[in-house]
């Protein structure tokens, strides 16, 4: 399994991704925005955490227009498998990878906390480690990860089953009190069409140690490596 | 100083007029020191210049005496105060580096920006040392609660913290916020960064070589920010906000690829000596790293990278503008150099070169604008002994001397949903304090753990200062201050390896301040000795008064120490119900200058309580002997609010009860309760090892004694009904979220 982690001006949790891939197995090759081809071989394309050109602009909006995003939506095209996750999902949504929009958080604060999320599917190429319905306690940390989109996007993903986790309580159930940013449908995280592509707001990146909050964040790298292993 | 200088400089050079003097802050016997050392009349750039290198935030001239008494070495310090930060060996070849600066004078007039260039600030000392920023943490002080402004200011300055460090990609994992009327009108932003290095591959700032090119990186030079440092060496006076063109702007992303940059820029080899452009910007760095080296630097100004038209060498030599940094660079690493900055898309542009002959020059636009002795304009900057006078000795309270007003529940109740003693997680989860997946203890703890690297290792950071302990004897205040970071770090199972310290105070040149900071110091040093606890670095901040009224006086003490197992660490949560509490230290119920004392009777007054450094040591070595040998895994140490407090914040984050035993005789309940006694720890173990440690105890010569055991769902004191830890928990939580909301105040 092969990881190209795509580095831009502002790219923050580049190495945190990269670190929870190898321990799952995964070889990691660092990409430069400015380069216009994945390394031969990749598997996977990651749009790492951060502040990607200081999220000037629009959270996203420049570095989806980036000389490496044609080569990843290529990759994407083609079936290879993105993950985008908070600045990273941003990003798709900005360059057309992914629908909908990430707007403020509603109370207009960054937040960083432990959040507990739904597994909503467990049979996609990013979740199979996972159950379905199964609660994962990952950490959030982002300032603009409330999920809109029109009634016609939301009623597509709705329908195809694309909602990939949401925000929700210890127990499981989706409330208003358990939502962090307001998100629509208290949507953490959405899959493209064909499941190859997944953007979401959380790190499981960051939930990858016992000594450092717990390990429930390493489900989805194991995922990602075993289902190519399983491919192959 | 009433007016800012002129924007550009007139065709004419302007007349050097005593107003124009005063202007930039110097005294006239100051002025004249200046003009015997040169034999003329400076240009007007020179007296900007030393303007810049003679006020208070630069050269120290009222604090360097008493600094120097501070114990600054260690046989695992390498690198003591006097470099952009301090820096100490941890062993397995890495060094860590770390700083505390504090930017309280612009936070208060801008305080999203002044608190996040105050960030940015300090991880810039940092990584100009060659080290990645691995944790920050900070130390803020605001005005009463009631006060028009606090909550403006609190809102802006968590904005600017979080906003910059978030960005930046560093974990904000501690600090501390109180509250006081005595900063109404002065504000504290203390910002700490901590980063790590190889400890063979650690940069300074000190030049060497004549002839080489000296260069300038980052972002370009705008007109903010002139005079930052000037105006940060003055009181505040009703008209302190028209300032605000002087507060400077920051760009954490600019920051994250200077960092970025940089970093690859040292592994390259091409760097001779680097110096981040802070306080008076382009003046200070050039002329440090040329005095450091016994060397002249020439400056050609037209190669600036200047963000505006038309600026002037007076501009330039006094801007602010943030992410800047000047470097002397290897010749021959020249074209590698500069690839990688133009990688990252910043600037690169050579600006001067390295001289032998120690003088500091200055040309714009083919005129020689300055020509100064590089060494004497650091090295004969006025030093003052400031006449100081001892601060009064408050009366000793003794604990029969107060009544409770209220039942020991009541109180408990009242002090945790308090302004000082209530959640500030309204704070910290603004702060991204679990980026680069090492936050072993996160905010709320006794002091912050960040895993080094992939461990086994740990740092354990920790910011501390009890300002009215401080003002009520600014000896004991001091050692206080260092005392409890030492405990602190000791209550996670770190051993305590340095200091940065952040020393705030009002106006020197009035003898009571004066006492106040040389009072402060003694105790800091006596402290630091006693405990192996040196100073590596740190920052003065003088002149926090308006209108005449001064600050508390507040020396943050910023303790970093190191695990060696970060694995073998304690945290304050109980871990099972049916642990058994122990108390380590003896407790002589010391109300004097207590939050009991303050928020329950309303007295704020009283000696505060003392601190006896070879019992610190002995029960600290004891405590953390524990941690590291794996058999206690729940401590926290005592401090404002005493005993109380410090069980009912370990109920509350773990959801775990207690009921305490009988208390000890010969004590009013609410002095053993609420007495601030220092050197003491609380610990929550199974039964059969707290007898171990009961036994061991008192072979060491420690006090232990049993307190209760932990369990249920409430507090249960000894004939009091108990108290609903849900209700603790919410009033302990609600406090800030509803002041901030404009529910409550």
């Amino acid at each position: 399994m092969k990881a190209a982690v795509i580095v831009f001006p502002g790219s923050n949790r580049d190495h945190d991704v990269a670190r929870a891939l190898r321990q799952a197995g995964a070889t990691v090759v660092s990409v430069w925005h400015a380069d216009h081809e994945l390394p031969a071989g990749t598997d996977l394309a990651v749009l790492p955490g951060g502040f990607s050109y200081g999220d000037y602009l629009r959270c996203g909006a420049i570095a989806g227009r980036a000389a490496i995003m044609d080569a990843v939506r290529a990759h994407a095209a083609r079936g290879g498998l993105v993950l985008g996750i908070c600045n990273g999902f941003q990003i798709l949504c900005e360059s057309g990878l992914l629908p909908g929009v990430l707007m403020r958080n509603a109370d207009l604060h960054f937040v960083c906390r432990r959040q507990h999320l739904l597994v909503e599917r467990a049979d996609t190429p990013f979740t199979n480690r996972y159950a379905r319905g199964q609660v994962i306690d990952v950490c959030i940390a982002h300032g603009e990860g409330n999920y809109a989109a029109d009634a016609e996007t939301f009623a597509r993903l709705d329908g195809e089953g694309r909602v990939a986790f949401r925000y929700c309580d210890a127990s499981g159930t989706v409330t208003r009190e358990a939502n962090p940013n307001g998100s629509f449908s208290a949507i953490a995280g959405i899959y493209s069409e064909r499941f190859n592509v997944l953007g979401m707001m959380p790190h499981p990146e960051n939930l990858i140690d016992n000594l450092v909050g717990g390990t429930d964040g390493r489900g989805l790298f194991d995922s990602l490596v075993a289902g190519l292993r399983t491919a192959a | 100083m009433s007016q800012t200088a002129p924007k550009t400089e007139p065709k004419v050079a302007p007349k050097i007029t005593p107003e124009l003097v005063a202007e930039h802050g110097l005294k006239p016997d100051e002025y004249e020191r200046f003009v015997a050392l040169i034999g003329r009349e400076p240009t007007i750039t020179e007296l900007g210049i030393v303007s810049a290198m003679w006020n208070e935030h630069c050269s120290y001239k009222s604090s360097r005496l008493h600094l120097k008494t501070l114990p600054t070495t260690a046989p695992w310090v390498i690198q003591g105060p006097g470099e952009n930060a301090g820096v100490i060996d941890i062993g397995d070849g890495l060094a860590c580096v770390f700083k505390m600066e504090s930017h309280n004078h612009p936070s208060y007039i801008e305080p999203h920006q002044g608190a996040a260039t105050g960030v940015g600030g300090i991880l810039r000392d940092v990584f100009t040392m060659g080290a990645r920023p691995v944790a920050a943490l900070n130390a803020l002080r605001f005005g009463s609660p009631n006060h028009p402004k606090t909550r403006h200011l609190v809102a802006g300055v968590v904005a600017g913290i979080g906003g910059y460090g978030n960005s930046f990609g560093v974990p904000t994992v501690g600090g501390s916020v109180g509250f006081h009327t005595r900063y109404d009108g002065n504000i504290l932003v203390n910002a700490m960064a901590v980063g790590l290095a190889k400890a063979n591959e650690i940069f300074y700032a000190k030049a060497t070589g004549v002839g080489n090119p000296i260069v300038y990186l980052g972002s370009k030079t705008g007109r903010d920010g002139i005079h930052g440092a000037t105006m940060a060496s003055a009181e505040f006076d009703a008209n302190s906000e028209e300032k605000r063109p002087t507060v400077q702007v920051g760009d954490p992303f600019a920051e994250k690829l200077l960092l970025e940059a940089c970093l690859e820029l040292m592994a390259s080899g091409s760097v001779i000596a680097i110096q981040d452009m802070g306080a008076a910007g382009l003046t200070c760095s050039a002329v440090e790293m040329g005095a450091k080296g016994d060397l002249g630097v020439e400056l050609d100004l037209d190669a600036v990278p200047c963000r505006e038209e038309g600026m002037s060498a007076y501009e330039m030599m006094l801007s602010e503008s943030q992410e800047r940094m000047l470097m002397v660079l290897d010749p021959a690493k020249h074209d590698v150099a500069e690839a990688i900055f133009r990688k990252w898309g910043l600037d690169f542009a050579v600006v001067g070169k390295t001289t032998d002959t120690l003088r500091f020059v200055v040309k714009h636009r083919g005129e020689v604008m300055a020509d100064l002795p590089i060494k004497e304009l650091g090295d004969e900057a006025p030093v003052y002994d400031r006449p100081w006078v001892e601060s009064a000795k408050q009366p000793v309270i003794p604990p029969q001397a107060v009544n409770a007003p209220m039942t020991n529940g009541e109180a408990l109740t009242a002090l945790i949903g308090s302004p000082d003693l209530a959640s500030k997680r309204w704070v910290w989860e603004q702060y991204d304090h679990l980026i680069l997946g090492n936050t072993v203890q996160t905010p709320g703890g006794d002091a912050a753990i960040v895993r080094v690297e992939d461990g086994p290792k740990g740092l354990a950071m920790t910011t501390d200062v009890t300002p009215r302990y401080c003002e009520a004897d600014p000896v004991e205040g001091g050692k206080q201050a260092v005392a409890e970071a030492w405990r602190n770090i000791t209550a996670v199972g770190g051993l305590p390896l340095a200091v940065t310290d952040n020393l705030n105070f009002g106006n020197p040149e009035k003898p009571e301040v004066m006492g106040q900071f040389v009072g402060c110091i003694r105790g800091i040093g006596e402290a630091c000795r006693a405990l192996d606890f040196p100073i590596v670095s740190g920052n003065v901040s003088l002149y926090n008064e308006t209108q005449g009224r001064s600050i508390l006086p507040t020396p943050t003490i910023g303790g970093v120490g190191l695990l060696d197992d970060v694995t073998l660490h304690a945290t304050i949560a109980f871990k099972a119900a049916g642990d058994v509490l122990l108390l380590v230290g003896e407790t002589k119920g010391w109300l004097g200058q207590s939050l009991y004392l303050r928020d329950i009777c309303g007295r704020e007054e009283g000696a505060p309580p003392p601190v006896d450094l070879a019992v610190e040591k002995r029960n600290g070595g004891f405590v953390r002997g524990l941690i590291r040998s794996g058999r206690v895994k729940t401590v926290h140490d005592l401090s404002d609010g005493g005993l109380l407090v410090a069980l009912a914040e370990m109920a509350m984050a773990s959801g775990i009860g207690l009921a305490l035993d009988a208390l000890p005789g010969g004590l009013p309940a609410h002095a053993f309760l609420f007495g601030e006694d220092q050197a003491r720890y609380v610990l929550a173990v199974p039964a059969r090892e707290a007898e171990r440690i009961l036994a061991e105890g008192k072979a060491a010569g420690v006090a232990v004694s049993r307190l209760g055991v932990t369990g249920g769902d409430a507090l249960t004191l000894p004939g009091e009904a108990p108290i609903s830890l849900n209700g603790l928990k919410e009033r302990h939580e609600s406090w800030l979220p509803g002041y901030m909301a404009g529910q409550i105040g």
